[in-house]
């Protein structure tokens, strides 16, 4: 096909850009700066070394605080037996179930809430009533509401994830640029199309926050609630630790219960990201 | 060559009557349009000028369908415009491009729209961005354009639904200076390849003088026709005309009539 009259003169400004060369200095900080961070966890790892073992005793008291080495010596235990995976799994479960219902409920009645006059008249305002209640002060209304442990534990960790994943995708189709809409429309979208073409992938980047944030809230919820009324799960198991002075053992829970928090947080943003190609790398990894 | 599949036909006579437009509500009112009147012949170019805040825009929102006429009527190849519609394709002045899709994407939307086949998509969105010199470009994302470029993917979106007009909304105005005049040339360029009536809003003089066979002098709000200017240079033409002396006596006649009504519109009573 024959190139268009003055076109192909036309010199192409602003090609994607090429990536510079870095200079000498940053190449020399890229491995230096994950030295440093690597020393700093190390350095905290010695103070509670020396905390524990010399038993301080300065207004906070390090008497019964297990060392690492017990730590460690407690997980490798914890992890030989099969009953510690049954806790890990019934947390796993509920995150699991509650984060999907509230993903659901949430993204779906924010589309609708953010789009549809109608839908803000009779949606928001009962999510605007409940929304300052803590989903923790719910445990013991939901232990009446609901026939089992298991179910009232979900609701619990939907009731917290919801919020901040329903706010955010308001907030996301709110913030769609009108003129996109309008462009739309005059290539021959109708209004499922928009609803399709636009309005979703407009608010997904503020979804995949909302999300974030979300699978942060339900992990506080799951924990909080199984703490309070659970007979099993992560939450459960560190608390009765503390009962039963197994004091190694709340310390395992707590560092499980940390590292599940922070896997679930990078599988969303994993997943957000592989949704979202079109915002450029830093964007993407800061929601 | 490609005459023969890009082209439209005789069509696009856009007739727009006592066309009069008021924003607001109770006595908050503005009056941005009042009694404008233009006719265009199938594929003319021609061009809104006038200042800024004179309801050039307003006027094309209105054939677009994006806004209601208050009053008067418009009419596209005999259909009243009620509504937006691929019949009319729209070229903003920017960041109109959908982030989320390629360029590839953005190109084939309308025809999408339409349920053409996957195929036959790709195939004439690939000639609509031969068309406009950016073959080799499909799969990059808006943002790692150039401002050109995207606006060049907007002329692509807006053509692939061989609209009966084209509408196009100071599409240059954010461009620095040597980029407008090389997306002059080349809007001409496509345009002698697609025939479609086109509808150009601006506020540079030049650019509608290059560009139009005639241009529409707007008033300052509320917008009216002052004058309409025909260009007869003759096409295809070349960015030196803009140095010729008849050009410049062109150039005068309706630089002074901007002039007058940016000075109206600044020292004249609040609307």
């Amino acid at each position: 096909m024959a190139t268009a009259p003055n076109v192909g003169m036309v010199p192409f400004v602003g090609a994607p850009a090429a990536q510079a060369e870095a200079p000498a200095l940053l190449r020399l900080a890229g491995w230096r700066r994950p030295a440093l961070r690597v020393l700093s966890i190390g350095l905290f790892f010695a103070a509670w070394h020396v905390a524990t073992t010399w038993d301080v005793d300065f207004y906070v008291r390090f008497q019964n605080i297990p060392t690492p080495a017990e730590v460690l010596e407690e997980a490798v235990a914890l992890f030989g037996s099969a009953a510690f995976y049954v806790h890990i799994l019934a947390s796993l479960e509920r995150i699991w179930l509650g984060f999907a219902i509230a993903t659901t409920l949430g993204v779906g009645m924010g589309l609708l809430i953010g789009w549809f006059r109608f839908a803000e008249d009779t949606l928001f305002p009962p999510i605007e009533l409940f929304r300052p209640i803590p989903a923790v002060a719910w445990v013991p209304l939901s232990i009446m509401l609901w026939p089992t442990e298991r179910s009232s534990i979900v609701f619990i960790t939907t009731l917290g994830a919801f919020f901040p994943i329903v706010l955010n995708t308001i907030h996301g189709v709110e913030g769609i640029d009108r003129q996109l809409v309008r462009a739309a429309t005059s290539l021959g979208a109708g209004r499922l199309a928009i609803f399709r073409e636009v309005v979703i992938p407009g608010a997904l980047p503020s979804i995949v926050t909302g999300l974030s944030v979300g699978m942060g809230v339900s992990w506080l919820c799951l924990i909080s609630a199984e703490m309070i009324s659970g007979q099993f799960g992560i939450g459960y198991f560190t608390w009765v630790a503390y009962g039963i002075v197994k004091y190694s053992q709340i310390v395992v829970g707590m560092l499980v219960i940390g590292v599940l928090g922070m896997l679930s947080s990078a599988l969303i943003r994993l997943v957000g990201a592989r949704c979202m190609p079109w915002l450029p790398r830093r964007v993407r990894d800061a929601t | 060559m490609r005459g023969g599949d890009l082209t439209n036909g005789a069509t696009g006579r856009i007739e727009i009557t006592d066309l009069g437009m008021v924003f607001g509500r109770n006595s908050r009112t503005v009056e941005a349009v009042r009694r404008f009147t233009l006719m265009t012949t199938p594929g003319e170019f021609v061009a809104l000028l006038g200042p800024s805040g004179c309801g050039k825009t307003t006027v094309l929102n209105a054939v677009a369908g994006f806004v209601i006429p208050t009053v008067g009527r418009i009419v596209v190849d005999g259909e009243i415009i009620t509504q937006p519609g691929a019949d009319r394709g729209m070229v903003f002045q920017q960041h109109s491009l959908f982030p989320w899709k390629t360029v590839l994407g953005n190109v084939e939307f309308g025809l999408k729209m339409r349920g053409v086949g996957k195929k036959e998509r790709k195939s004439q969105a690939h000639a609509y961005l031969s068309l406009v010199g950016l073959t080799g470009f499909e799969h990059a994302y808006p943002r790692e354009l150039s401002g050109g470029m995207q606006q060049r993917v907007g002329i692509a979106r807006a053509l692939v639904n061989r609209p009966r007009v084209l509408l196009m909304d100071e599409p240059f105005g954010a461009l620095d200076a040597q980029t407008r005049l090389t997306m002059q040339e080349l809007l001409l360029g496509v345009w002698r390849e697609v025939r479609t009536t086109v509808l150009f809003v601006t506020h540079d003089i030049d650019e509608a003088l290059f560009l139009a066979d005639r241009v529409a002098v707007m008033t300052g709000r509320p917008g009216q026709i002052r004058d309409l200017v025909e260009v007869k240079f003759t096409r295809p033409r070349a960015a030196e005309i803009i140095a010729t002396p008849a050009f410049m006596v062109l150039k005068a006649r309706v630089l002074a009539q901007v002039r007058e009504e940016s000075a109206r519109t600044l020292s004249g009573p609040r609307p």
